[in-house]
């Protein structure tokens, strides 16, 4: 590390409002930040990583959360203390800020070069050509195709990606000393998220610039940190170089953290079945939009969301189905439950055709599918009690009260909640314990398949591995037979038996998952491979 | 329940509101009683200033009590606001519903009748129908109700539409449950915070409405109401002023304590809004 940090932030206090959970959102936090070098703050939701990120750019949320105490070193200067006008001139100039969702970053009204003007005008005494100049050059940098037609392009008009890239390049227009980066690859997919992390690497080395790069996820961080600091309810846990942080880390909770991380190595391989259960044979769902009353409007678009779309699932085995945003697998799994109904094509649950049947004949069918919804917030009824909502289910195939009740009791303790869980609403339950009785809920019906719709990605990462092993002990203990859709590979190699990925409607490779992880066939399932945060990180398991 | 009324608490001006309203309630329930004869009865000496005669507000050009005429006329308004608001609620809310639940064709058709009663002007519209069907109280509350459904049956519809594809309600459909259930079980509770909200507004916008139909002279000619009075106290303005003043004063301070009411229910049952101050 260089003789004098860039940023150097010592004792931080966050003071949250009153009537918190707690006092402090960052509490005593000490971090320093060298020129040229990447410090990642790790932590899971609610550890104040990212408050840390905006007090250093002035942008806390004030007057309820503000510095209570502490200094932030910039140069000769405490920003926890300069003026608002010495912040403003601060911001963008000399540190700038990169955010995860760069849809809502931009504005949506102006194009992307105006935007990134508006920087050059604030700052600098450019004249409008050279501006310009200056904007094509950037978007040069960051590699965005064709940046002269770009700079003319609205927000909606550029993949998120690109987007990312613009906003990328904005942050970067004044070459500042410091870029704060928080979460700035979590909306994207994999693949991209690859890019974009190279792309920030490449840029922080071109122009010495420190970056403070706020993340959740350990992939990430064996990817790009030079330094790690280690964050849990406010407070900086461990800190140290990346190499040292990732395999050797010392505090209880780092440790934790990483033997949650699920490892790329598929796990064993069990003794499957090869009768099938469930058959999907040539399914197509075709969205349609556009088209308008009586035909009015704008002519009509079509999207093939899945094309001739194939898959087995056999007795007691978990199929992954993988694909990164758009790819159809989504659309797959509500297709077989008959959320939205397919095009063509069978669907076949112990050789009876789901697809044709009505609402009527489709209602006993019912109970032998069920769904494991994604957000574990949006997916319980916030008016009705726990208890209710697993009991809904046996209710309306027709089970007497008494015993969907005693049933109901009973799966809460399966998904290890207590009891009186039943009595209570979904608000006094955190998002862990809310996706545990989503699932308490998918087996109420004593179902033969489980279809799992990315049913960790909204959680934390120790979280989720008790998710994940809280579907896997049921599957074995019931019999069932899961159909996983995910975008996560680390969390497919640990779940699945075999796995299909998925690309833009179209299967493109099914198979065993050690034998595609080792040995994938198509281009796409390399790439997607190839792409995944920290592939060459192994994390280890610590006991704990 | 005590949570909720904690909510509302914290907005002082809601608490005065609602001690309006329950005195106006107060005062209809209790018309009766301190003005026991019916309030078109000629008491006494006509445009009588407050005060003077034994009239506590004065009397009209024809010595009738507007005191009286208050008391018995906030029976009226109360009413008329009250069942006209349930009845649009109720109309616009199964429009809505089905609207939006729906989509498609259904949405199509129920959101073009929808507009169609919207390009109306809502008092042109309530003065030709009462004119219709001859004033009495059962037409006034229609064409009140008639007027005022469309803004709920839009709120309900949008409502709706981003309730029925979260993730809880689809479920519910994989579960089996039938439409009506997942509408009025599983919906509906999520949506109710907006339509009592609106509902509440609405009262005091048709109180407004059947104190303009009055004036006009289209109320029911059986019953007192404040628009009456001033319609009646209108052509003595300069001479005796209580006649008009008086039931203005009551509309203003009844009109002005349900918005208040309507506001706090806002903040206590929106606490998402609340948290932005």
């Amino acid at each position: 590390m260089s003789a004098s940090p860039l940023l150097d932030i010592e004792n931080l206090h966050v003071a949250l409002p009153q009537g918190s959970e707690r006092p402090f959102a960052v509490e005593a936090v000490d971090l320093e930040l060298a020129p040229n070098e990447i410090l990642c703050v790790v932590g899971e939701s609610g550890s104040g990583k990212s408050l840390t990120a905006r007090a250093v750019m002035g942008l806390l949320p004030q007057p309820h959360v503000r510095i209570e105490r502490g200094a932030i070193r910039f140069g000769d200067e405490d920003l926890a203390k300069v003026s608002e006008a010495r912040l403003r001139a601060i911001r963008g100039s000399e540190i700038s800020m990169i955010f995860q969702e760069p849809m809502t970053a931009l504005n949506p009204v102006m194009t992307i070069g105006n935007q990134i003007d508006e920087v050059f005008r604030f700052h600098t005494k450019l004249g409008r050509k050279e501006r310009r100049e200056r904007a094509v050059a950037l978007f040069d940098d960051v590699h965005l195709p064709d940046p002269g037609h770009i700079v003319d392009s609205y927000p909606h008009e550029l993949s998120g990606g690109q987007r990312q890239r613009a906003m990328i390049a904005t942050a970067l227009a004044l070459d500042p000393k410091i870029l704060i980066a928080d979460e700035p690859t979590t909306a994207l997919d994999v693949t991209t998220q690859a890019q974009i992390l190279k792309l920030i690497k490449e840029l922080q080395a071109a122009h010495n610039t420190g970056v403070l790069f706020i993340t959740h996820d350990f992939g990430v961080v064996a990817d790009i940190a030079d330094r790690v600091a280690v964050m849990q309810h406010g407070l900086l846990v461990e800190m140290g170089t990346a190499d040292k942080v990732l395999n050797a880390p010392e505090h209880p909770y780092t440790k934790a953290l990483i033997s949650a991380v699920p490892s790329l190595v598929p796990r064993a391989s069990r003794q499957r079945s090869a009768e099938p259960v469930l058959e999907v044979r040539d399914l197509t769902k075709v969205y349609r939009s556009g088209g308008s009353f009586f035909g009015l409007g704008g002519k009509e678009r079509k999207v093939m969301a899945a094309d001739r779309v194939n898959l087995e699932l056999r007795r007691g085995e978990t199929l992954g189905v993988v694909g990164e945003s758009g790819s159809g697998k989504s659309t797959v799994a509500r297709c077989i439950v008959r959320l939205n109904d397919a095009d063509e094509g069978q669907i076949l649950l112990h050789e009876v055709d789901l697809r044709p049947l009505g609402r009527a004949a489709m209602r006993p069918m019912r109970s032998k599918i069920q769904m494991v919804f994604q957000d574990p917030y949006a997916s319980l009824n916030p008016r009705t009690k726990v208890g209710k909502i697993i009991a809904q289910g046996p209710l309306i195939q027709g089970v007497p009260a008494a015993e969907a009740e005693d049933r109901a009791r009973e799966l809460l303790e399966i998904v290890g909640l207590d009891e009186r869980a039943y009595d209570r609403f979904p608000h006094e339950f955190s998002g862990g314990q809310r996706q545990r009785i989503g699932v308490a809920r998918a087996l109420a019906n004593n179902p033969q398949v489980l279809i799992a719709d990315e049913p960790v990605s909204a959680l934390d990462v120790s979280i989720q591995a008790q998710i994940l092993r809280l579907l896997d002990e049921i599957r074995e203990r019931l019999s069932l037979s899961m159909i996983f859709i995910t975008h996560d590979l680390r969390v497919a190699a640990q779940v699945c038996d075999r796995i299909a990925v998925m690309r833009q409607g179209v299967v493109v490779e099914t198979g065993p998952t050690a034998e595609l992880f080792d040995d994938p066939k198509d281009a796409y399932t390399r790439e997607l491979l190839a792409a995944v945060p920290g592939k060459d990180w192994l994390p280890t398991k610590f006991s704990t | 329940m005590a949570d909720f009324w904690r909510l509302y608490r914290r907005n002082r001006s809601a608490v005065i509101g609602l001690a309006i309203i329950a005195a106006v309630i107060l005062m209809a329930a209790t018309a009766h009683l301190f003005f026991p004869d019916d309030p078109f009865k000629l008491a006494g000496k006509p445009m009588s200033p407050p005060g003077a005669e034994g009239f506590l507000l004065g009397s009209d050009s024809l010595g009738r009590d507007v005191a009286a005429g208050i008391a018995h006329g906030a029976k009226t308004s109360l009413l008329i606001g009250l069942l006209a608001t349930m009845v649009a609620v109720g109309f616009g809310a199964v429009m809505g519903g089905l609207a939006g639940y729906y989509g498609g064709w259904i949405d199509d058709l129920l959101m073009r009748v929808t507009e169609m009663f919207q390009t109306i002007p809502s008092f042109v519209f309530a003065i030709l129908l009462v004119a219709i069907m001859k004033p009495s109280i059962e037409s006034i509350v229609i064409a009140i109700a008639v007027v005022s459904w469309p803004a709920v049956a839009r709120l309900v519809r949008g409502e709706f539409m981003s309730l029925r594809n979260r993730e809880f309600v689809q479920a519910c459909h994989i579960v089996g449950m039938s439409d009506v259930r997942i509408m009025l079980g599983e919906i509906l509770p999520n949506c109710l915070s907006p339509i009592i909200v609106t509902g509440s507004l609405m009262v005091a916008t048709a109180i407004l409405i059947e104190s303009g139909l009055s004036f006009l002279g289209l109320g029911d000619p059986n019953i007192m109401s404040w628009g009456f009075l001033i319609g009646a106290g209108r052509t003595v303005l300069r001479t005796a002023w209580w006649v008009c003043t008086f039931p203005g004063v009551a509309i203003l301070l009844t009109v002005l304590a349900i918005n208040l009411v309507g506001e706090g229910l806002n903040d206590a049952l929106n606490p998402r809004l609340r948290e932005r101050r």
